[in-house]
This record gives C-alpha cells, structure tokens and sequence, in this order.
C-alpha cells in the first residue's frame, strides 16, 4: 500500500514538472501534438486547453492551421474524439485534421479485416442468388444469368460471369472485376453501371477484367491489363 | 425403406407430370414397388395422363386431413399387379390445405410400403414447391431447351442445393428438337449440361405420340416401339444404378451424340 502511494506521488511530480502531457511540434504540414497516452484523459484536457491558450499560435488571426493529433497508445471513443476537436476548434484557426491511435476496438479490427481480406468462395451463384461479402471476393465458380455477386473491394471469379457482378459496392472506385470468361448481364462498380449489348456476340471473353477508366466508365480489357492500372492488387512486400 | 424422389422445374409445362408417369411406369415394368404422388393440388393432372381419373374417390388432402386412410386413398393401377398406386391430388382445395410437415409424415409413410415414391411437383416456388420437396430425398428437375426454362430451372437447382435433406438434384432435358438444335435454333444438350453444372440423367426428344398417349391415358412407355419410351426406360434404370449410354436422338447425329455421350461420363 505504501510503496504504491510513493510511486502514485512520484510519477504525478514527475509528470508535472519535467514531462508536459501534450508537447507541440511546427511541421510542415501544420501543428503536430503528441498526447501523452498515460495520464487521465480529463488531466490531458486541462493540459490542452492551458497550452492552447498561452500559444500564441493558436491565438493568431492568421489562416488556419490544420492538426494532427498523436494519442499513442490511448482508445479515444467517438465522443472523445469529438469533444477534442471542439476543443481545438475554439482556438481561432486551428482546425484538427487527423487523429492518430496506435489502438483500435476488436470490433474496427474485425471491420477491417473483414474489408481487407480475400474471400474465397466455392460455388454457383445460380439465378435468384446474391452472394455478398465485405471484402474482396474470390470466386470458384459460375455465376449464372440471374445470379448477383457483390464485394466491397475487388471481385475476382475463376469460372464464368453470366450474371451480375457489383464490386467497390461502398463506393471503392478503384475497384475491378476479373473473369476467366467475361459474358455479364450487368457490371457495376461503385455508383457506374454497365450492361451486355442487346445483340448477342460470339466473342470468347476469356480472361478479361472490367475497371472504370478516365472518363468515368466501366471498360472491359484484357486480363494483364491490370497489373499496370491497379498496381495496388499486388500485395506481396517485396516483389518477384 | 424406399427412397421419394420429387420432379421439379420451376417453369410450368415443361414436362414434370409426363416424366412422373412415364419414369413411375418404367420403374413398376422394371418390378419395383411404385407410389405416384400428384402435389398438384387444385390443378390435378397425374391421374389423367395415368388414365385413372375414373377410380378417384379420396386424394391427398382428405388423407392429410385424416378423413380417411392413406392405404383408402391410394388408386391402385391395375395395369401392373400390385406394383404402381397413385396418390392423387385434391381438385377442389388449394396448396394452402397442406403443409409442408404433414407432406413429409405422409411420403415417411409411403416409403415404408414402396421402393420408390414420385412426387409430381406444381410450377412455381411457392408453397405447393415446398410441400413437394418437404419429404423428398432425390431430386429430378425438368427443362426443356429454351433460355427461359433454363433460367428457371437454374433457380429451383439453387433452391435444391440448399435443402440439405436432398441429394444433389439430376437433370432431365425434353422435348429436344434434333432440326432445331442442328440449325442452331435451340440450345444444345451440353450447352445446358455446362450451364447448370448438374448430372444428366436422360434427354427425351419432342414426340407427338407422346401428347397422344397423355390424351389416352396410356404412358408412352407402354409402347416399346417409340423412342421415347426407350429414352423413359433408360432414364428408369440409371435411377436404379445401369450406366445406360445416351441414345442418339436421330440416327444421323453422330456428332453431338459423342458429345453427349463424353459428358455423361462413366455413369
Ligand atoms: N417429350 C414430349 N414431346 C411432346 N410433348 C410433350 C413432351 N413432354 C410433355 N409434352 C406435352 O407438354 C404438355 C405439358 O406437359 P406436362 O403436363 O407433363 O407438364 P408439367 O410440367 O407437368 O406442367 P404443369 O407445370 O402445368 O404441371 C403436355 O401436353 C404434354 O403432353
Ligand atoms: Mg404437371
């Protein structure tokens, strides 16, 4: 019990005189703080506030200045999050741009997995059938007249697109569809929407892939196309 | 303990209640114990195209509804001894009158007395669709060569494949115009094998005798001769396990013949 108070009191005389809880840094690109991530959140607010008010930066009538929070290895929750760029905000022309945390909730983990990962998946998508996921999806497979594949990253099917294919589905524009045979009824990525022609083609459409070109529309390519237009695809770290 | 298997498509008049006659008759000349059971209710057919409308006194719903048992239901075919019965649909109900669990217990029942059960499924998949799969362990579904049939029948696949109770479902393809498929007017057999991706179990071809044998109550089947009937026989002895080859559907036609035959495979 002793030795904890001793430590309590130390630590907090420590933190007090020598280690400010909220440092500043000029940059570049605006006003970087780093808020210390082991005192209390309410001490680091009144911290925030003081250091504000006796900056004279924060107090100047110039154009405004954008700030990134560092918060270490804190959890801020949304309303935390909120009340500090209020905070920030009152000063004048300091306006937070970017809030930085080493941690994040299981549950934005699991989000962010589930958005990031490929998911492969072995079926036909037969007429009537959706099949959804958040990520990016790989499919081994047909999916026939009728049926709908949607992901929200990139749509990848080894087998036949007969149906529809929807990628980028929560807006992702960089997203592509990837066929080894290409015959949709309908491509979708992001909001730009494209359908088959009326007339009936004898082409092949192997190994093609579908991306929204400069002008905003759906185009359909050849497969190795993509490695130049979405270099992003590659996720291996160091290359072949 | 026998098996119930359901004949399905999706689209309507594609054939499902010829085949259920037609394979049920095949199966009972083959000596099997055969029960046909017509899920149509309100649209009853079965018993007209067996030729046994006249014997109808109680159907699947007064069964179902306990106002008689189902061994007094039963429209026994006097054709072939004692080994082909109807269970006949209601004419005067709807498909609300049954519900999938009593559809069940009742084909439970049926499969304790015969080797096989055909249950003749309405179009369409509401509720006379899943009261007909209710008890079901096989699936056959029926489409014949145009886009529309197809596509339907592509749904109902997909609704088979997850009713985890049945077996993978097989296909049969009717009414296959040989002229047409030649000129390239109507899909081919393996263009519709490749695009539902399920087993052919048989390919009938269009045949007017056909037509005129539901008029008269006799099953092509009964008529050795067509071939037709040969293609029902086929299809009945490769449900009880043969590896019977495709029969060309003309003479000529070697070449899609050993397409199909390639695709069959080893069955
Ligand atoms: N192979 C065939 N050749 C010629 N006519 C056929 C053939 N098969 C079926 N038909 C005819 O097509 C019509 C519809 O057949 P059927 O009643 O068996 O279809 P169904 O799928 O049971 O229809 P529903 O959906 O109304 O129950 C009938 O007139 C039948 O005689
Ligand atoms: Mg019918």
């Amino acid at each position: 019990m002793d030795v904890f108070v001793e430590l309590f009191v130390e630590v907090n005389v420590v933190a007090k005189q020598k280690q400010p809880y909220v440092t500043m840094k000029g940059t570049k690109d605006g006003l970087t703080l780093h808020l210390d991530d082991t005192c209390s959140y309410d001490d680091l607010l009144e911290e925030l506030e003081e250091k504000l008010t006796a900056s004279e930066k924060a107090e100047s009538d110039g154009p405004l200045v954008s700030v990134h929070l560092k918060v270490g290895n804190r959890y801020l929750t949304p309303k935390q999050e909120e009340e500090l760029r209020t905070l920030i905000r009152r000063k004048k022309n300091l306006v937070v741009e970017s809030i930085e945390s080493n941690v994040m909730t299981k549950e934005e983990a699991l989000e962010w997995k589930r958005k990031t990962e490929i998911v492969s998946v072995s079926k036909i998508v037969r007429s009537g059938q959706v099949l959804h996921v958040q990520g990016d999806l790989l499919l081994i497979g047909d999916v026939n007249p009728g049926g709908i594949v949607i992901a929200g990253g990139n749509i990848f099917i080894l087998g036949a697109l007969r149906g529809i294919a929807h990628a980028g589905y929560y807006g992702n524009k960089e997203a592509v569809i990837a066929a080894s045979i290409m015959k949709p009824t309908q491509l979708r990525i992001g909001d730009v929407m494209n359908r088959a022609p009326d007339y009936k083609t004898d082409e092949r459409n192997e190994m093609e892939c579908a991306y929204i070109d400069e002008h905003n529309q759906i185009v359909v390519d050849r497969l190795q196309l993509l490695a130049q237009l979405r270099p992003n695809l590659t996720r291996l770290e160091r290359g072949v | 303990m026998g098996e119930a298997i359901v004949i399905t498509s999706g689209k309507g008049g594609v054939g499902k209640t010829t085949t259920t006659a037609n394979v049920g008759t095949a199966l009972a000349i083959l000596g099997k114990r055969i029960c046909l059971v017509d899920t149509d209710i309100g649209l009853r057919n079965l018993d007209v195209v067996m030729g046994l409308e006249n014997r109808i006194i109680y159907d699947l719903v007064d069964v179902v509804e306990g106002r008689c048992t189902v061994q007094k239901a039963l429209v026994k075919d006097k054709r072939f001894d004692d080994h082909l019965y109807l269970l006949p649909a209601a004419q005067t109900s709807d498909k609300s009158a049954v519900s999938p669990e009593q559809m069940k217990q009742l084909i439970d029942e049926l499969k304790q007395d015969y080797d096989y059960v055909l249950i003749d499924c309405p179009a369409g998949i509401e509720q006379g669709y899943r009261n007909a799969v209710a008890g079901a362990d096989e699936a056959i579904v029926v489409t014949t060569p145009e886009v529309s049939a197809v596509r339907d029948a592509d749904r109902i696949i997909g609704l088979l494949e997850n009713e985890e109770h049945i077996k993978p479902p097989r296909l049969i393809i009717n009414r296959i115009r040989s002229h047409m498929v030649k000129n390239g007017d109507m899909l081919d057999v393996d263009e519709i094998v490749m695009h539902l991706s399920i087993d052919l179990l048989g390919v009938i071809a269009d045949d007017e005798n056909v037509i005129k044998s539901s008029n008269k109550g006799e099953p092509i089947v009964l008529d050795p001769n067509s071939k037709a009937s040969i293609a029902y026989r086929n299809i009945a002895r490769r449900i009880l396990g043969e590896s019977v080859p495709l029969q060309p559907l003309e003479d000529e036609q070697k070449g899609i013949f050993s397409k199909i035959k390639k695709l069959f495979g080893v069955r």
